[in-house]
Formats: C-alpha cells, structure tokens, sequence
C-alpha cells in the first residue's frame, strides 16, 4: 500500500459527527413533515448563500481530516516490509503540495517577488551588498520583477477568472438542465424562470454566490502557482496555505466543543427547569459554583496538568500530530465542560417557563411519562434557543481558542490555527514596515466563516420557529400545496357551526 | 348641533409584506358632547385601529391613507405632531385594556400623573401635589394622601385601572377613549368601574368611546352605539332602539349568540364562517358570506346607509324600501322555527360520578436560607362537590378564588394537601404516578387559553394521538384488547374526533398556529375526547373567544353531552354560560363554596350576599330594565395567604353581623339540593 491510514481522535469524532448527520438526514428524507422546516431554510436567499460559503469551508475541513501516512520510496526496512513517513498528511495537504513544501526564507509580502527584509549578498564581484533578495519560488520565473510583475499578475488573474467563469457556466447549464428536467419545462423557460427569482428555492442568489467564489478561486489557483498570493511568514510558509489549514482547526474547535458540552447543558438544565426540588438545586449549585471559578484559570491548570502528562508519556504517540491533536481534543473537552453553564442557565429558566404551559398539563393528564414530555414536548420548543447558543458560542469559541494559544495553553504549538496565526502576527505588528497580511488572512477567513455560520443559523431559526412566517411564503404555500394542505386562512371546508356531523350523531360512542 | 368629534371616510391600512391590510375602511362616526358611544365588534374588525388612528399613535407599518379626524371643527390629521402632543392627553386621552401593562412599575403612582399634569398646565408644586390628591379621590381610591406615594404593584387590578383614569382624567379631556377598559376585570370590579365612569360623565360632561366586545357593558353604560364588522360601521342607533329592534343582520346574530337561561334547552344561533381576511378587495356587503338573508344583490353592490328610525341607520339592503315589507314577514317566520332544534334532557341518574369531599390545596410559602415554610396559601379550603353522569356542574367565581386549582387538584395535576377525590367510587388521592395512569383516560381536562394549550411544535395528528398512545383506551372497533391500535385505526378514529368537533379530516396535517382561537379550542376538546373521558373539566374555555365562537363552542359541549354522556365541571366567571349550561352550581369565594345548589336554585333565589352581589353585578342586557337593588361590592378579594377571620366575606358583606367577624358560619339548608354558609339563615347544628 502506498500509504498507511491514520485514524486521530478528533478525525474519529469528525467522522461521527458526519454519519450521525447523514443518518438524521435519511431519517427526515422519510419523514416529510420533519423535513418541511429544512425546505423552508432553502427558500432563504441569505441562509443559501452563506450555504454556498460554507459549503466550500467544510469541504476543506472534511478534506483535511482524512490522514494517512505516506510511504517512503525505495526504503523498506529488514523484514521487506514497507516504511512509511513519520509525518502525517492529510488529502488536503496532497492537494495544495505546492503550497506546502515552496518554502521561502522569511518575510515576503503578498504576490511579491522579493522578501521583505534587507539581506546582506555577496556580489560577483566579491563585494557585499545590502539588497532584497529574490524569492526561491515567488515570481522566480520572471526575468525583470520591476518591469514584468504586474502584467504578468494581471494576466494571470484575468485567465483564472476566466476559467472559473468557464467552470461556473458548466455548472450552471448543468444545474439548469437538471431543474428543467425535474420541473418539466424546457431549458430557456427554466433559466428565465431561476434568474427573475420566481423559483421556491433562490437558484439565482445561490448562484451568484458560486461564481464569485469560482472566479476568485481560479483567480487564486492560477496565480498561487507561481506567487505567494498572501506573502509567507516569518520561517517562509506560506500564508494562505496556513490559513486554509486553520479551518479544519477551528471547525473542530466549534464544532465538538459544542458536541461535548451540549449533553450537559441539555439534560441538566432541562432536568433542572422541570423537577424543580433537590434536583434544582444540585444542580444551580453546581453551575453557579463552576461559573465563579475564573474560565482560563480553570482551562489553564487543565491543560498545563494535560501537557505534563503527554510529555512524560512519549511512547504514546507515534507522530507529532497524533500529540497534537489528542492536546486539541482535550482542549474541546476541557472548553466543553467550562462552558456549559451558560446554556445550562437559559434552558433551565425556560424550561421553567414552558413546564406552566398548558399542553405540558395536558400531556401531565394523559399520564405521560417524564422522559416523553421532555423529550416531545419541551426539547422541541427550546430547540431554538439551544440553536442560537450553539452559533453564538461557535464563533466565540474561535476567539477563545486564540485567546487561550496567547497565554500558551491553548493548541500545541506545531497546530496550525487561528489563534497560532494571530498570536504571530500580533509580534510583528509593532515593526517597521508592518507585517499585515498573516493578521488579515486569518481575520479575513475567520470573518467569512463566522459571518456565514450566522446567516446561515438566521435562516435555519427563522424556517423552524412556526410563528415567524412571512406572507409571501403562506402565499407560495397555498397556492403551491393546494391539495393537501388548506389555505391557512380560510375557514375549513366544513361550515365552523357546532352542529355535529350527521354521521357522528347517529353513530353514538358506547361509552 | 356641533359634534365634538367627527370622524370621516377614515382609512388605516396595516401595510405587512406584499398585502395590505385595511384595518379601518372608510370609517364614519360622530360623538356630541357628554354623550357615551360605543363601538362593539369582535376582535380584528378594527376597533382598536380606530382608536389609535384618533390618538395618531399607530404602530410604524400603518398609515391613515384618506379621511379626517375633526375635534370640534379642526382636523387633527393636519396638525403638526407638536400640536397633535397638545391634544393627546388635554384634550383627547385613552385608558387601556391591561391596567397591568399601562403602568410604569419603576414610578410611584403620584409622579405618573404629575407627568401628565407637567405636560398640560404650569401648576405651583403645592398646587400640583393637591391636584394629584383631588384626582385620585376623584375616582375613589382610599387613603389617597398615603397611597399616592405607593407604586403599581401595590395596588390591585381594579384600583389600578381607576389610576389609569385618574391619569387620564388629569388633562380634563373632552374625549375620552376607553378601549376594553373592563374586560380584563371581575364582573363586581368591572360594575365598580362602570359606576365610577358613568358618575365621573355626569359630573364633567365629558364625550366617552367606549370600545368593547361586550353587549352587557354597552347596555350598562353607553348612549348610542355604533356595530363595526370587518373594517366599517354598519349600524347606529342609540342605545334604546339598540336593544329593543337591532336591525342589521350581523347585529341580531350577536344576540342570538349570547347564551342565557332562555336558550337553555336549544342550541345558540352562530354566525357561520370566519370574520373575512381585511387585505382582500370587497365586492358587496361584507357579510354577505355569512348572512343567513344574503342574496345576489348584497353579493354585487354595496349597501347604502338607510334610515330606519330618527337617529337608527343601517348598512343593509333588507332595509331598502322595496324589500323591507318582505324581510319582516320572513323575520317572523324565522323567530318561530328558530327553536325547533330543542334538545331532550337526560335521564337524571343519582350515583355519583366525582366525589370530593373536603378538597385542601395549601401552597406554602418559604422564607429565608434553608427555605422554611413561614405560611400556607390556602387556595383551596376544604370543598366538597358532587357530580352526577352526564350532568354539568358550574363552579363559579371571581378570579383568584381558587376555581383553577379545584379544576387541576381534581386531575391530580397538583398535589392535594388533604380530603379526598373519589371518581366512580375509588380514591385517587395518595395513588403513586403510575397507579394513577390507569384511571387518567376517565377525566380529562380542557384549558382556558387556546393559544398556550397546544404544543405549537407538533402537527394535530401527533397532539391526539399522543393521548390514545398513553392510555390505550378500550375501542370498540379494536380486535384484540391487548394489541396497541393500529396506525390506520388510529388515523380512522382522529378523523372521526375531527369530524365530531367540526373539523375537516385533512386539519390533521397541520399545525396549531393555522387554526383560530376558536378552532383551537375544538382541537383541545377533540384531543381530551380521544381517550374516551366520562368527565371533562372545563377550566374557563371560552372566556377567551368572541361571543360568537363562544356559542359555537358551548353549542359543540352541549352536543357532545347529548351524544356522550359526559359530565362536565365547568369553571367560569361568566353568569350567562351558567345561565345556558349549567344543571348545578356552586358558588366559591376564596377557597370555599359558600352557596351551592340548582341552577334555577341559584339564580333566582340566590340566599348568600356575595353570590347576590355576584348576580347583580352581571350588566344587563335589556337596557330599559333598571333593576331595583344593586349591590354592588365594595373591595376586593381578599389575600388566599391572610383570609380574614369568621366569615371569609364579612369585609365586603353589606349585612355583617358581629358573630360573622369570629366564626366560619356553617351550613344552612334550604332545600336537599340548596345550600349555603351564612348567618343570615338558620344554622345546621349536626352539618359539619
């Protein structure tokens, strides 16, 4: 086998996470009533296009969870057997080789083709000069930087446009194609149709979306062939490849974080809101009490005591990565069970509200058990808060996770993420010239992905909440849905008069 | 004569996403001086629109689009919003309907109205302080020197809708918009409250709108009175003509629909269909669809407005000359086959469905660290009642008197503190959770408010079956008793619950915010019928509703009586339900029953003076009738935590003794089935 899979903890929960995903899916596939809400989210111009965004972030997170080892060439070891790398590398790194391994010496600012600081030369004469050098790969191929750098950058920009013009188009004669086949009318009617906005879902916001994103993306791809398209930092990587590889980090971060906590928070404070009692007051001294404790004091001891014993245990880690990835998995845990108690809060309060609720009395006169009204009954009428929180502490967990690499407790030093990128930057903001560009890939890429998850969790929370429904979407649903769903506003059928049905008269329950 | 206000062609349109809604349509009213008009309609025909459109304090999305709004002769559409603030307040001011809600609770009472005085007059501070004094003994609050000092949460519902007009009556208006001013209030508070408006009219002379739903509170107060439906008036008459002859269709069925004790036995006429969607474009009469005369003209043309008697027009084309001669011979014909549907009593059985006996409910009250408990709230305090199959018991009183959590304690949705509940004979109280789950399916229990009883997050489908998949109740069509039902018999059996409260089948896919408050409220009945219940605890079901879905919905409880043997425990304020519903009632006054007996028992020869003050304080819908003794209380109910001692009643009792202020009087017989705990009457030595 050329290669030798590897399975890290959080890839092994990632991978948990998508399949219960896909299961929830096939499930609601099966359940049109489960899936209408979901429906609804699509027909959200804002929610789809930060759909788009986010699609594209995922797939890079997902891409760079699939790690393997790759064997060595021509060494094999006593026994005959193949001997792969002690470096993990994941799909997504395989993708972006170039990126990768074009290291420069240090400092290059975006699509430059020398670095940024002064370099003492050797001239061929002998002499030695003070001078910018030229960079090892940026711009190598150019004859005259001075000169040629420009056109040749926008000559390149304007052929990766081009070709994600040429990408965008196919997809959208393929997708027009596809929904004239499923709506059953011809091609040209259906693009009219996409582009004047009358279609359920907006085709037309969604694909606006893509084609800025494609021609920026070929715009990128071709010109990142030959130049660091956001400079390299202080040991020569380049930027926008570590920016690319801190999305896996902070999708991590986010999302099984809040994986981890969501349990506590859920069940305590639902438990908390609905027994009231001893059960109450366990559990509020519990959380007021792990609230009172400073939050990094807290982190802090728990990751100090981790790192303590990961680095007297060696043997347990076959690579770098492997230890690196069981300290951000303990960092999601340690964040997950400090973090809880302010979810655990708005639940139990609202849960407290909810248990006074008359369906909840009714559910108690049908002798339903705990378990069913919790779960039925009070679990989906605070589904919305539970939503919000998640978005909400997403995006600061994020921060948080830079926060904590700043006093040093937070990801392991060789991670690449966020917080590693802007606890470097923030040293060099103070020199002259400034070193802008690693601060503004990572606010820049931390900014579309935060904004877009909020969007989206906007449009998300709107579809599943029943009162907030816009006239035009009743409108479209009536008129859409006419025989089996009546219109909303009208009077049943049946006459609203007490008189029962004859039916019902003659056909006395035996009671 | 001049009239204070006049309103003309008045249009507010609501405009909300791609349609618009017009709230108000063409709107054409005028108010003389000292004069009280009403204007009745149900909810969302644009009563409260009209309101604000004179105050011009609409929300954002509305907009006066055409008319004019004239106080004396000067158009306030055309004033500058400076000018307009003069006006609000000084000259026009407003009370509202949630006397809760229209407080600042941060501000003591005095400096809420030194605001409004502020505002209007340059007053020394002496003079503002003696003002304030004036106004609140003005409306009779007492102890007024100490209690103006005092914030909102210090004073009672009542007490705080009379510093709602107090603050309203400081500018010294010549308008004064009431919108519901009563309708969150106790029938004997709201006959305080009209007493002090109508005395405070008299003394100032000032013009009253009052806006309102209620039919008794317009006979009770107004002069004349304007019927809005759906965005404009179809009928003015003063308030005598009103009562004796309404003329406009819509008007008749809002009488017929009142329940009262002459309809006892027949079902109450309903107006059919829903009140029409206000965004649509009107071809015709606006009740056409609903109009038991409708024909193809009032389809077709919009009616004019006809004169009928000196100062009684109508919006009605049965009243144009050439039809009216044929339109009362057709009345007449109405009015006798309108009572064939009579019903047939049931046969009277004597064993005792429920039994309760001696009920306590008692809340304790914690205090301090460890939460010890320094008191009780006595909510309920040893009641016993009695309910017969098939058969409907009232329990009656006003609120805060526990009614609620005799309703809940009886299903054992709140612990009991001590007596006993026996249905068919077998105790229920002390069963554990799980013992009890067998006898649930025998009583269930349906909620005032339609909007909070249904979980909004599932679709009807799954809010009846939850109930039949707790219980299992025994069907009649199942196989084998064992076996849970079947998902097509249970599809089967909650069509025919839908089709029994007067639901289409399909309205099982949907979810509850689609349907109406009255449509809910169905739905909730359907879901406590789906386990086969023998009693159904009514807990105020229709004090939420219009008048006309409240007939629907006591016609459908009648009905589903008839069909189903059930009983019913019916929890209300309202007399007049009683009145049509009730084969017994009970009267309750902070936690215990202090008359009870036979509706007719009750009603006509009520022996307690609150139950009298109770039934005096109903206003009257015959609005010539002026009832000779009107008792009406002073005061109001008591904390639960702190009764007073002896009799319960003694502090708002007319007739107290001195042995009343010492001992809880015992029970007096009057007849087997009527009694009452008062000292008025003989005692019974041997009843506990």
């Amino acid at each position: 086998m050329p290669f030798d899979p590897v399975i890290l903890w959080t890839d092994a929960l990632v991978y948990l996470l998508v399949a219960t995903v896909l299961a929830i899916g096939w499930h609601m596939q099966r359940h049109t009533h489960l899936l209408m809400p979901w429906r609804r989210v699509t027909h959200s111009a804002s929610g789809m296009a930060a759909l788009t965004v986010l699609f594209f972030f995922i797939l890079i997170g997902l891409l760079d969870t699939i790690h393997f080892r790759p064997a060595l060439d021509k060494v094999s070891d006593n026994s005959g057997e193949k001997v792969y790398s002690v470096e993990v590398l994941s799909l997504f790194d395989i993708i972006v080789t170039p990126l990768r391994i074009r290291v420069e010496k240090t400092y290059s600012a975006p699509l430059s083709a020398h670095l940024y600081t002064k370099e003492t030369v050797e001239l061929p004469d002998g002499s030695q000069a003070r001078e910018f050098t030229r960079l090892t790969f940026g711009g190598a191929h150019l004859e005259d930087p001075e000169v040629q750098r420009i056109s040749d950058i926008t000559e390149r920009s304007i052929r990766g446009a081009a070709w994600g013009l040429l990408t965008w188009s196919l997809i959208v004669i393929s997708l027009g194609m596809l929904l004239a086949k499923r709506g059953k009318i011809n091609f040209l009617p259906m693009q009219s149709k996409i582009w004047s906005g009358a279609t359920e879902t907006p085709w037309h916001v969604i694909m606006i979306t893509l084609g800025l994103i494609l021609i920026l993306l070929g715009i990128v791809v071709t010109l990142s062939t030959h130049y660091h398209v956001l400079g390299t930092d202080k040991v020569g990587q380049d930027v926008l490849y570590q920016s690319l590889k801190s999305i896996r980090t902070g999708l991590v971060i986010g999302t099984l974080t809040t994986l981890i906590m969501l349990p506590f928070a859920l069940l305590l404070g639902i438990a908390a809101g609905y027994f009231r009692g001893w059960v109450d007051d366990i559990i509020q001294y519990t959380y007021t009490t792990l609230s009172s404790i400073p939050s990094v004091l807290l982190i802090a001891a728990a990751v100090l005591m981790m790192q303590v014993y990961i680095e007297t245990h060696p043997e347990m880690f076959e690579t770098i990565l492997a230890r690196a990835d069981l300290r951000l998995l303990f960092l999601c845990i340690i964040l997950g069970i400090t973090s809880w108690t302010g979810l655990c809060r708005l639940l139990r309060g609202e849960t407290l509200k909810l248990r006074e609720m008359e369906y909840i009395q009714a559910a108690h006169a049908f002798a339903i058990s705990h378990w069913r009204i919790i779960s039925r009954h009070i679990l989906p009428n605070v589904m919305h808060i539970v939503l919000i929180a998640i978005v909400m502490d997403f995006s600061s967990l994020v921060l948080a996770e830079a926060v904590l690499s700043y006093v040093g407790v937070g990801v392991d030093p060789s991670m690449i993420s966020f917080g590693t990128m802007i606890n470097a930057a923030r040293l060099e903001m103070a020199r002259e010239p400034m070193v802008w560009w690693t601060l503004l890939a990572a606010f820049g890429f931390m900014f579309v992905l935060v904004l877009s998850i909020n969007l989206f969790a906007d449009a998300v929370q709107n579809a599943f909440n029943p009162r907030i429904k816009t006239l035009s979407e009743r409108a479209s649903r009536s008129s859409h849905r006419s025989g089996k769903m009546l219109p909303s506003n009208l009077p049943p059928s049946r006459p609203a008069s007490a008189a029962p049905p004859p039916e019902a008269k003659n056909n006395k329950v035996h009671s | 004569m001049m009239p204070l206000l006049e309103i003309a062609k008045l249009k507010t349109v609501l405009n909300t996403g791609s349609a618009s809604i017009h709230a108000v349509d063409g709107l054409e009213l005028k108010i003389f001086k000292g004069e009280t008009f009403a204007l009745l309609g149900e909810s969302g025909c644009g009563k409260s629109m009209t309101a604000l459109s004179i105050m011009r304090l609409l929300p954002e999305i509305a907009e006066i689009i055409e008319g004019h709004i004239k106080l004396d002769g000067n158009d306030l559409l055309l004033l500058p919003e400076t000018d307009m603030r003069k006006v609000r307040g000084k000259r026009i001011s407003m009370i509202f309907q949630e006397p809760m809600l229209s407080l600042n609770p941060v501000m003591t009472i005095a400096s809420q109205i030194k605001e409004v005085l502020k505002q209007h007059f340059i007053l020394h501070h002496t003079h503002l302080h003696k003002r304030i004094l004036e106004l609140l003994q003005q409306v009779g609050i007492p102890d007024a020197p100490r209690r103006m000092a005092e914030f909102p949460f210090q004073f009672s519902g009542g007490m705080k809708q009379r510093v709602m007009i107090a603050m309203a009556l400081a500018g010294e208006p010549e308008l004064l918009i009431a919108d519901e001013p009563t309708t969150a209030l106790d029938v004997t508070i709201q006959a305080q409250v009209l007493d002090l408006m109508r005395d405070l009219q008299q003394r100032t002379h000032m013009a009253i709108l009052l806006i309102t739903h209620d039919l008794g509170v317009v006979a009770e107060i107004a002069h004349r009175i304007a019927v809005m439906y759906a965005g404009e008036i179809i009928e003015t008459a003063t308030c005598k003509d009103f009562f004796q002859q309404p003329a406009h269709p819509y008007s008749q069925k809002l009488f017929a629909a009142l329940p009262e004790r002459a309809k006892r036995n027949q079902g109450l006429a309903v107006i059919n269909g829903n009140v029409p969607l206000l965004s649509q474009v009107f071809q015709g009469c606006r009740f056409a669809e609903r109009c038991d005369h409708a024909w193809e003209l009032c389809r077709q043309t919009v009616p004019e407005w006809i004169e009928i008697t000196p100062g009684h027009r109508v919006k009605c084309h049965l009243f144009s000359k050439e039809n009216r001669s044929e339109y009362q011979v057709n009345r007449a014909q109405k009015q006798t086959t309108s009572s064939v549907e009579a019903y047939q009593p049931t046969p009277h059985q004597d064993s005792a469905l429920l039994n309760v006996t001696n009920l306590k409910i008692h809340f304790p009250i914690y205090q301090g660290l460890f939460k010890h408990t320094v008191g009780y709230v006595k909510a309920v305090d040893g009641i016993s009642l009695t309910i017969t199959p098939g058969k409907t018991l009232a329990l009656v009183g006003e609120s805060g008197c526990g009614k609620t959590t005799v309703g809940k304690g009886i299903c054992l949705l709140i612990p009991v503190t001590e007596g006993s509940v026996q249905f068919n004979g077998s105790e229920l109280t002390g069963l554990t959770r799980h013992q009890l789950r067998k006898k649930r399916a025998d009583f269930q229990i349906i909620f005032q408010d339609p909007y909070s009883s249904l979980n909004p997050r599932m679709r009807i489908i799954d809010i009846l079956e939850e109930g039949m998949n707790a219980l299992l109740p025994d069907d009649p069509h199942r196989i084998k008793p064992e076996q849970p039902l079947s998902s097509y018999q249970k599809e089967n059996r909650i069509d025919e619950l839908l089709q029994r409260v007067g639901l289409p089948p399909e309205a099982k896919w949907r979810y509850p915010h689609e349907f109406s408050g009255g449509q809910r409220q169905r739905i909730a009945i359907a879901r406590a019928l789906a386990v086969n219940p023998k009693l159904l605890i009514c807990d105020e079901p229709t004090s939420a509703l219009d008048v006309s879905v409240q007939a629907q919905i006591l016609n459908l409880l009648r009905t589903l009586q008839q069909n189903l043997g059930l009983a019913y425990l019916f929890i209300t304020h309202n007399i007049s339900v009683v009145e049509y519903l009730a084969d017994e009632v009970a009267v309750m006054y902070l936690g215990r029953i202090v008359e009870k007996g036979y509706v007719d028992e009750i009603l006509n020869t009520p022996k307690h003076p609150y139950t009298q003050a109770l039934l005096s304080s109903v206003p009257a819908i015959e609005a010539t009738s002026n009832r000779p003794n009107r008792t009406h209380l002073k005061g109001e109910l008591p904390s639960p935590a702190n009764p007073p001692s002896g009799c319960y009643f003694h502090p708002r009792c007319p007739y107290v003794m001195p042995i009343c202020r010492n001992i809880y009087p015992q029970k007096s017989t009057f007849s087997p089935t009527h009694s009452a705990h008062c000292y008025l009457y003989s005692q019974n030595q041997n009843s506990a």
